[in-house]
């Protein structure tokens, strides 16, 4: 039996693997899921990503892309809506090359300050847990400023549609949620980012996400079962 | 007003900097390269101005490129809008095949990544060990660097672009002046012909440029400048 067309590498509850699946998901690409297993990184991996080692990559006809965002934008280009058979997809990155830049600025906003708090909240790396709260809640507070921005009063980043800045924060609510419940800290609060939760609620309900981002339970258990896996697990403990 | 070949208007381009910064020489060499005029102020990191800080409120950091009043912070996400935005002036630095432009990413993110993280510890780190352990890490990530070159050029020409000036090349193109101030100030050489033999030659062939003859700061001055961060940060810490 020939191997799929597109595969991905991952283990489900990394926000980078999430990303790229809801951006397949969203074009309406079948793919193959190959699950790393916690702790030990199988050939395939080492041989796909040398660089990094890391997760996730995607394999498309055996050649292989890495690095998340760059997996995101390289979906995008080739199941452009010109390309695809069926109906055609909407497009991930924003036309207007302003509209890009704004997306392209809080992506990386968001991966310079979710997951180094995330990973202080739940106690995988050495830290003052009420600043990093802190640290993250002001974060959320300016994701929030820029979705009433972005969105002109529509449900996503993208406005009509989910876009890049979309799939590149969403993918991060899964660890948000588990680890309010982990520290006992309100971060996605009705009450300071009302718009923001809202957004959250109706991009996780939406079917390209819905697989891709579990309860916050799933995340919560994970962490009980794994600690962390972005521990170093080929090579000394940092 | 410079008009681009295809003839549509450019707008009002602003680049809000500081002479020594290799994010700011980023900017300005892809604004360069492209053809681009545009109104450089030089901004008091001591004393931000008012445009600075409501252009980045975020980061109120350089550089900011201010296209027609609205500001794009994050010099890698400058260095791409001007690509987007200016796309009928000159050629893009992305390849047309989306593989290949994947490659480019990756090696951008992994320089982003590793090698600038890296070196910029050797600037902000008080203790003499950790700043060596730092150095050692650039100079490691430049070795996997000098693969990437080999990947991105596919052997058709000195460039991350092959035979053209692509992304790599101006997010890397911005720091030559502190690429080659590094050995004045630590001793190592980051960029060297016998352990980097491709990125050396790369950085000869980037020097060459007009562009970049244009934009790069004064090494000497970059090195002096380095130092004076140093002894700053070495008199705070004295100071604790």
């Amino acid at each position: 039996m020939s191997e799929a067309a597109v595969r991905v590498i991952g283990l489900w509850a990394s926000p980078y693997v999430i990303r790229v699946l809801i951006a397949l998901k969203l074009k309406g690409v079948e793919y193959e899921f190959v699950e790393e297993v916690v702790g030990k990184k199988s050939e395939l991996l080492l041989r796909s990503n040398p660089v990094h080692k890391k997760i996730p990559v995607l394999l498309h006809h055996g050649k292989p892309v890495s690095e998340s965002l760059v997996i995101v934008q390289y979906i995008d280009e080739v199941w452009s809506s010109s390309s695809s058979g069926g109906a055609p997809a909407a497009a991930i990155l924003p036309a207007d090359p302003y509209t890009r830049a704004v997306h392209r600025f809080w992506a990386q906003y968001a991966d310079d300050k979710v997951p180094s708090a995330v990973r202080i909240l739940k106690g995988t790396d050495a830290g003052d847990k009420e600043q990093a709260a802190g640290q993250l809640a002001a974060a959320l507070q300016l994701l929030e400023q820029a979705f009433v921005e972005l969105s002109h009063g529509k449900r996503y980043f993208g406005g009509d549609s989910v876009a890049y800045l979309d799939i590149a924060l969403v993918s991060h609510v899964g660890w948000v949620k588990a680890v309010e419940k982990i520290a006992g800290v309100a971060l996605l609060d009705k009450a300071k980012v009302p718009n923001l939760v809202a957004w959250a609620d109706r991009l996780c309900a939406h079917p390209a996400v819905a697989d891709a981002i579990p309860d916050a339970d799933k995340f919560v258990e994970y962490s009980v079962k794994y600690g962390s896996f972005s521990k170093p697990i080929n090579g000394p403990a940092k | 007003m410079t008009q681009p070949r295809d003839g549509g208007e450019v707008g009002e381009l602003k680049l809000l900097g500081l002479w020594s910064s290799p994010f700011v020489t980023r900017a300005k060499l892809a604004l360069q390269i492209k053809g681009l005029s545009y109104e450089y102020v030089e901004e008091d990191l001591s004393n931000k101005s008012e445009l600075l800080l409501s252009s980045n409120p975020v980061h109120k950091a350089v550089p900011v490129l201010i296209h027609d009043g609205k500001p794009v912070c994050e010099s890698s996400v400058i260095v791409q809008y001007i690509d987007d935005a200016f796309a009928g002036t000159g050629a893009s630095f992305l390849p047309a095949d989306p593989y290949n432009r994947a490659v480019a990413r990756f090696w951008a993110a992994f320089l982003e990544d590793k090698l600038v993280k890296s070196w910029g510890r050797v600037f902000s780190t008080k203790a003499d060990e950790e700043r060596a352990e730092a150095m050692r890490e650039t100079i490691a990530a430049a070795g996997v660097l000098e693969s990437g070159l080999k990947e991105c050029s596919g052997g058709q020409g000195p460039f991350f672009g092959g035979d053209s000036v692509g992304y790599v090349d101006v997010l890397l193109g911005g720091m030559v002046s502190w690429i080659k101030a590094a050995e004045p100030l630590s001793g190592a050489k980051i960029i060297d012909a016998a352990t980097t033999p491709l990125l050396a030659a790369w950085m000869g062939r980037i020097c060459e440029l007009d562009a970049a003859k244009a934009v790069l700061p004064d090494v000497d001055a970059v090195v002096e400048y380095a130092r004076g961060v140093q002894a700053r940060v070495a008199a705070a810490a004295a100071e604790n």
